[in-house]
């Protein structure tokens, strides 16, 4: 382990704080709706796969319309998942739910094979947003521009759903629903009001992840964001997925713990790197089974 | 500020309620009007808080009619009907903990349509501990204090309506008297209160009038003046 270690350098550390980023947005955009649907969105990396197409398939645009095109895109797919899939099973069991969400990502998932392979060749490149991949030198280190967006989108977002959540009414209201739902209602919060904000925020940060996740692998796939996704929810779980700020820590955590893991592991070695993170996982549950940042009190992370 | 012989504020008429096939509620009909306190007593299982879920659309009912001034609430959705101006206080206070007390009295006025200027002020006059407490966080208060909270919060919705479910459960006898006098000063500023209570007789010592509910039916009205032999007069007509 310490020759491992010893491997891990300035730019390893770096990268990590970038995937970190990246994937505490993401933990964001499912614990937002976890919040107040009590509902595991399996399928928000497909979401992130769209936008990704999106900006490949508009790549002769200008990057701007092209980056407006993706959050369009996003925002409205996930307005419509929300309308379309997740409001009449509300009442159904956390269970239902979630496997519902598995189905509309392979979905997804096929709609996007569907439309990618028109032109015979499985991916499409989103070269207009590449350039942002250049990387400046900082004392030595290279840092490519993508990561100093990351963590710079990632830590003003954040900021403003701070502001958003802690100052507002509406915020106010989201975080009552989060805690106790059906007394928000009987206390007059409107269900569709909170439920349509959660999930038209948890779209933005999914464009976001997006365009972010797009500049750094061009190469677009129906599969793309998958692996993130899958890594991503391990990490709000074993953050704490009941409560906003412990599940973006546990979705930062996850990705930093990734970043750093690959840095370390021998260019040959990489194939190891799902079975140290999960093996990593496996670890912390067992020592917390209620979360990593979690109080210790009874959680919902049983239900889920 | 409509006295008791004007049309009831709530209303309800011949309401049943059913949990699948098992009926909670038969042929319920009672009124509240404003400016008056009403009790709904009765052995656990009786019914009491079905009615209380079924006015705030929790539970609608399978016959039957419920009535705000005049107007049929079926099929509205719980928040509908709290923003019609019914109010809850519900069972186990509900209270958000983590939040902080003002946190709790501004969600009450979720329920508003008004921005509920001086609502809030109002509370604080009523129950001023709350406003010593402002920014402390709910859970940290003793039980009394949160229930104090929990009216609190439905009176910032500034409710024609209000509904209380066994505010007094869990307090000590002292505390007791704090609850039943704010619901007293409650009523006088022209609320209609539907109290449901476990403390029988101090229940119909307090409302103008009692129903007394078993078995999902309501069996017997006392008054005021039957305060002093309530245990005495539920025990013959249950028996």
């Amino acid at each position: 382990m310490t020759g491992l270690l010893a491997t891990v350098d300035a730019q390893t550390i770096v990268d990590a704080i970038g995937l970190g980023a990246v994937y505490a947005l993401m933990a964001v955009g499912i614990g937002l709706v976890f919040g107040v649907l009590r509902l595991v969105n399996f399928a928000y990396g497909q979401l992130v796969m769209a936008g990704a197409y999106t900006l490949a398939f508009t790549s002769s645009w200008p990057v701007v319309w092209s980056i407006v095109a993706c959050f369009a895109v996003v925002i409205a797919l996930s307005l419509a998942m929300e309308r379309v899939v997740f409001r009449p099973l509300r009442t159904q069991s956390p269970t239902v739910m979630l496997v519902t969400t598995f189905a509309v990502a392979f979905l997804l998932q096929s709609v996007a094979l569907i439309i990618d392979v028109r032109d015979d060749t499985i991916g499409e490149a989103a070269a207009s947003v590449a350039p942002l991949n250049q990387a400046v030198t900082v004392a030595g280190t290279d840092i490519r521009k993508v990561v100093f967006v990351a963590v710079g989108v990632a830590v003003l977002s954040l900021g403003l759903l701070a502001v958003l959540l802690g100052r507002t009414t509406i915020g106010l209201q989201m975080r009552a629903a989060a805690a106790d739902f059906r007394t928000a209602r009987l206390i007059g919060v409107q269900a569709d009001r909170v439920i349509g904000l959660a999930v038209l925020l948890s779209g933005v940060l999914a464009a976001i992840v997006a365009v972010i996740l797009t500049v750094q692998f061009p190469l677009v796939t129906p599969d793309f964001a998958l692996r993130d996704t899958i890594v991503v929810l391990v990490g709000v779980v074993v953050g704490g997925i009941d409560r906003l700020w412990t599940a973006t820590l546990g979705g930062f955590a996850i990705g930093f713990a990734t970043g750093v893991i690959n840095g370390a592991l021998p260019t040959d070695k990489t194939v190891f790197l799902p079975a140290l993170v999960f093996a990593l996982v496996v670890l912390v549950l067992l020592l917390r089974p209620a979360g990593l940042f979690a109080r210790g009190r009874a959680s919902v992370v049983d239900r889920v | 500020m409509t006295g008791p012989q004007s049309a009831p504020l709530l209303e309800l008429d011949g309401v049943e309620i059913r949990y699948g096939t098992v009926s909670a509620v038969r042929g319920l009909s009672l009124e509240v009007h404003a400016g008056e306190i009403v009790g709904l007593i009765g052995p656990n299982g009786a019914g009491k808080s079905t009615t209380l879920h079924a006015i705030m659309g929790v539970l609608p009912p399978s016959a039957g009619e419920i009535r705000l001034a005049g107007n049929s609430l079926r099929g509205r959705r719980p928040e509908q009907v709290a923003r019609a101006g019914i109010a809850l206080v519900p069972e186990g206070r509900r209270i958000f903990g983590d939040f902080t007390v003002e946190e709790n009295l501004r969600l009450g006025l979720s329920a508003r349509r008004d921005a509920g200027d001086g609502a809030l002020a109002e509370v604080y006059k009523l129950f001023p501990i709350l406003d010593e407490f402002r920014r402390r966080h709910a859970g940290a208060l003793s039980g009394g204090q949160q229930q104090q909270l929990a009216i609190g919060r439905a009176l910032a919705a500034g409710p024609d309506v209000l509904l209380l479910d066994e505010p007094s459960l869990g307090l000590a006898p002292n505390v007791v008297d704090v609850v039943f006098d704010a619901l007293s000063a409650i009523r006088d500023r022209g609320v209609a209160v539907l109290l449901v209570e476990q403390r029988a007789q101090r229940t119909v010592a307090l409302a103008g009038r009692t129903y007394v509910l078993a078995n999902g039916e309501h069996r017997l009205t006392l008054g005021p003046e039957d305060a002093a032999d309530t245990q005495t007069l539920i025990a013959a007509y249950l028996s």
